[in-house]
């Protein structure tokens, strides 16, 4: 302000090519803009999925067509389809594999509501075990509908987040985090009809008993 | 002269002759018979040196609250022949409080994943069958989920997982 010339009443003539703006703001434009969707297609809604990001629809126009099908280079998780309970834990691992900032479209009426399948196995809403930002209804949705969707989550990703990121608290969040993982227990695996492992644990067992 | 394969009524009298009488019925030109427990393995391996040499399907029926019904539970052994394009149909029916048979994975390898997922669904035991855990459902589930007395909706083994919220996530 100190550079304000004076006698244009505090008014700064700006050349065309600059915008003013928030660094926030810029992060949250990189960020919508450069959504790279984890596809957890599960039934007909990924087919749909797949539809959205093939040429006729063409996800590409929102930046979001690069599908990733690892979670740790991911920042949108679509589930669609139903989710079973045998698969939930699967799920959320790879939900919590996904590194911040991330968000997740429940796609369809089966993996909000678990749809007309309210039996024993499937889950009946992804919301009750893993945190949703968007919900799609149909069945299957439409890819405009999808595409709506993307819309809207760009938007909120444009009102919400900042550029140090201070809104994730990834620290504290880590600890909490290793808290779970103490709850769960450590991951047992059942070496016994593994025959990979079997050699591993013999080769291991081998190499132990001989440099002693 | 042209090969001639044996009839099903041959077949099955040749049954009959080995395991005394046995309850046959026809419906719409498929053929069934009745085999008791202790016996099904051996009329099975009979039946497969007879000429039905593909194992179909092996399934099960819940008969609780079944009308006229005698026995809770009902296998089916679905038997084709690939030589002489005959079918057969073979139950073997069995009660709690310990549903039992003999495996037949001696006598058709893809026996194994389907004897399993009688196993998981029923809670049908196959004697002699390799490795009889759950096909379908996870390992740490308790019940048979097709039998009729459990609920349609499950016992909360739907909702029995932690939440992850966005705190922890």
């Amino acid at each position: 302000m100190a550079m304000m010339p004076s006698g244009s009443g505090g008014r700064i003539e700006l050349p065309e090519n600059v915008v003013v703006s928030r660094l926030d703001a810029l992060a949250n434009w990189c960020r919508k803009n450069s959504l790279w969707p984890m596809p957890f297609a599960t039934a007909c809604c990924g087919i749909e999925l797949m539809a959205t990001g093939a040429a006729k629809h063409d996800l590409a126009r929102f930046g979001a067509e690069v599908f990733r099908f690892s979670p740790r280079q991911c920042d949108l998780m679509i589930v669609a389809g139903r989710v079973v309970m045998k698969m939930l834990p699967v799920l959320q691992r790879i939900w919590q594999q996904m590194h911040e900032p991330k968000w997740c479209i429940s796609m369809g009426a089966c993996a909000s509501t678990g749809g007309v399948f309210d039996t024993y196995a499937v889950v009946q809403g992804i919301d009750r075990f893993i945190p949703v930002d968007m919900y799609v209804p149909g069945c299957p949705p439409r890819p405009e509908q999808l595409i709506q969707a993307i819309i809207d989550l760009q938007d909120k990703i444009q009102r919400e987040g900042t550029i140090t990121g201070r809104e994730f608290d990834t620290a504290g969040r880590q600890l909490r985090k290793r808290a779970l993982v103490e709850i769960a227990g450590p991951v047992t695996i059942d070496a016994s009809r593994n025959p990979v492992l079997q050699r591993e644990l013999a080769a291991a067992a081998e190499a132990i008993t001989s440099g002693s | 002269m042209p090969f001639t394969p044996p009839s099903i009524d041959d077949v099955l009298a040749g049954l009959t002759e080995r395991f005394g009488s046995l309850d046959t019925s026809v419906s719409r030109g498929q053929t069934r018979v009745v085999v008791p427990a202790d016996q099904s393995f051996d009329a099975l391996a009979w039946l497969k040196e007879r000429g039905f040499d593909l194992l179909v399907d092996v399934t099960c029926v819940d008969y609780l609250e079944y009308r006229d019904a005698t026995h809770r539970y009902g296998l089916v052994y679905l038997l084709a022949s690939t030589t002489t394009n005959q079918r057969l149909t073979v139950r073997v029916f069995v009660d709690d409080p310990d549903p039992t048979v003999r495996s037949v994975v001696p006598l058709w390898a893809g026996a194994n994943w389907l004897e399993r997922e009688v196993w998981d669904m029923f809670g049908i035991r196959f004697t002699g069958h390799p490795d009889l855990r759950r096909l379908m459902m996870p390992d740490e589930f308790t019940a048979h989920p097709l039998r009729k007395d459990y609920p349609l909706q499950g016992r909360g083994e739907r909702h029995n997982f932690p939440v992850i919220t966005r705190e922890h996530s």
